[in-house]
């Protein structure tokens, strides 16, 4: 048996990006549990046929590239796009919405850009928006969470059935909990929630168990170092403090309470898995911190004025063409160093 | 310049330095009117008359009119030929002329027309400048047509809807629908969708010259590597 004697400093064995995109995929299952436990079997479809698409699409790209397929599968970031992207779109889609969704995501947004590493916005987001401006009629059937309609859930083979349009399936569809705040200007939030049966205690049913299991699968992350505190934690406090200034304490025209927005539509999934993204945030802490909060406030203007129900996807990529500026603006001092000369600044 | 090369006119205006994909000039209505053939055919028409006019006219000028103010010059030139164009499509296709709307009076400001008369149709004779802007316009006409037809298909689902807008009451059946049951893909017609395909198209471009030039440095390469040596054999084919 040989002893190395390595002397101080210990190197720290990094992550690598095949052991990130793992635990990150791991970290989704409890978010993804909450969804079909009260969405039904539709949203672990769309994970499935969009992660056999995307990992199709991404061995296509890269032979076509003449890059290694092998490796760059095996890291597995096609497969987060398209966990991201499945769980983003609503549950049961349609076999060929998915199919644009992932063809957009993979091959225009990531490697028409360079490929992993290299593109400037999120693929999954890119695909989410590109169906949503394209599609708006399938994007916003969001199926009826389970306890708000008599009638059962999809089960896993009317799921695969709807998804792939084999036959006629029963799915109840109704407007989600920010659709319903979003269309309705002249109610008491009290009366909005006594009369439609989507809302739950914090948010909507299954919405804000969803968000729970994404917060406690973002934790988890955290806990194991994949990402910093900096950008999740100043968008959840940038949409709270944004939600608890225009929220009027009881009428639907001003917008939801703070807990309302916090456990809304894709808040907690975008908090720890979109903003998060190494490649396309910005990279130092302090910029982290202005990009996640001017995500948050970007959330919550979109919401409350914009056109669209939710807006994870909207305020992200914006941020994303802002994420060099501010990482121009927000370099670190090096040690020894006072500021960060610039060119044409100083001497 | 007695002898003009019009077969590398037609070339350059038409592939070589196409104005739309490999200049990237006037790329305002490029991008804006291209949600369909008929728009962009419409477009391109127009496009297409205007050069042709301004190029004649700023060659025949050229003589009178001096370096400092030449630009001034040709802009006015530029406006009444748009004008014209702008009262003929008023008058012979008024729904056509309304979808495209301020696009057409920006003909003028379009920097293909004020680059061709500024870089060749002064310093040429009259038919050469002619025929550089009737070839610059067909090159820029192509690419606005095949961005049209791209973005109405992959958009719609169908090509040459409303073809009756620009030919009259017999096209009005033209329309061929290649997909029953399309849901719109709202993208390709939206701005986003037209900068996407001119991207690709310009990546095509890209491909088909690189071949070209491929297969080019194969010939002229011409004599394998072994070979380059000096003969001694003499039975080098």
């Amino acid at each position: 048996m040989a002893f190395l004697t390595v002397s101080s400093p210990h190197a720290h064995g990094p992550l690598d990006t095949a052991t990130v995109m793992r635990l990150v995929l791991l970290s989704t299952l409890p978010g993804v549990f909450a969804l079909s436990y009260f969405f039904g079997f539709g949203t672990i479809i769309n994970i499935l046929w969009a992660s056999a698409l995307a990992l199709g699409m991404e061995a296509a790209v890269l032979k076509v590239r003449k890059r290694p397929v092998g490796f760059y599968l095996n890291d597995g970031s096609a497969l987060v796009t398209a966990v991201l992207l499945g769980i983003a779109l609503p549950p049961a889609s349609p076999w060929w919405l998915i199919a644009v969704g992932i063809l957009f995501a993979i091959v225009f947004a990531k490697h028409l850009y360079g490929g992993m590493g290299y593109n400037p916005f999120n693929p999954a987001m890119v695909g989410y928006v590109v169906l949503l401006i394209s599609f708006p009629v399938q994007m916003t059937s969001w199926l009826a969470p389970a306890g708000s309609f008599d009638g059962s859930l999809l089960g896993p083979i009317d799921a695969v059935m709807r998804v792939f349009s084999l036959g006629q399936v029963d799915a109840v569809t109704m407007a989600t909990p920010l659709d319903v705040l979003k269309q309705n200007d002249s109610l008491l939030i009290k009366d909005l929630w006594a009369d439609s049966t989507q809302f739950g205690s914090l948010a909507g049913v299954g919405w804000e168990w969803a968000n729970v299991g994404f917060l406690a699968g973002g934790l988890y992350l955290l806990y194991r170092r994949v990402f910093t505190w900096h950008a999740p934690v100043s968008m959840l406090v940038a949409l709270f403090v944004m939600s608890a200034l225009f929220y009027d304490g009881g009428s639907s025209a001003s917008g939801g309470s703070p807990m309302f927005h916090l456990f809304s539509g894709a808040t907690m999934l975008g908090a720890f898995f979109i903003v998060t993204d190494p490649v396309t945030s910005a990279v130092s802490n302090k910029g982290r911190i202005i990009y996640g909060a001017c995500i948050g406030l970007l959330i919550y203007l979109i919401r409350a004025w914009g056109n669209y129900p939710d807006a994870v996807a909207f305020a992200v990529l914006l941020m994303n063409f802002a994420a060099p500026l501010l990482d121009h603006y927000t370099q670190p001092r090096t040690y020894g160093h006072k500021t960060t000369p610039r060119k044409g600044e100083g001497e | 310049m007695s002898d003009t090369n019009y077969r590398e006119l037609s070339l350059n205006g038409l592939w070589k330095n196409n104005p739309a994909i490999v200049q990237l000039l006037g790329l305002c209505p490029l991008l804006a009117v291209t949600g369909s053939v008929v728009n962009a055919m419409g477009m391109a028409l127009a496009t297409v008359a205007v050069l042709i006019a301004s190029s004649t006219s700023v060659s025949m000028i050229r003589g009178f009119v001096s370096d400092a103010v030449r630009l001034p010059a040709f802009v006015m030139i530029i406006a009444a030929a748009v004008t014209c164009i702008e009262l003929l499509m008023q008058a012979f296709t008024y729904e056509l002329f309304q979808i495209l709307g301020i696009f057409l009076p920006l003909i003028t400001t379009n920097c293909l027309i004020l680059g061709r008369a500024d870089a060749f149709a002064c310093k040429n004779k009259v038919m050469p400048a002619m025929y550089d802007g009737m070839m610059m316009g067909l090159g820029f006409g192509a690419i606005l047509i095949l961005l049209g037809a791209v973005r109405e298909l992959v958009g719609t689902g169908a090509l040459f809807a409303n073809m009756d807008l620009l030919f009259g009451e017999e096209a009005r059946h033209w329309k061929v629908v290649f997909f029953e049951d399309y849901n719109q893909f709202l993208v390709a017609i939206l701005p986003p969708g037209a900068f996407i395909v001119t991207g690709l198209i310009i990546a095509m471009k890209n491909v088909i010259d690189d071949g070209i030039k491929r297969r080019e440095a194969l010939r002229t390469a011409g004599t394998p590597k072994e070979s380059r040596r000096v003969r001694v054999t003499g039975n080098v084919s």
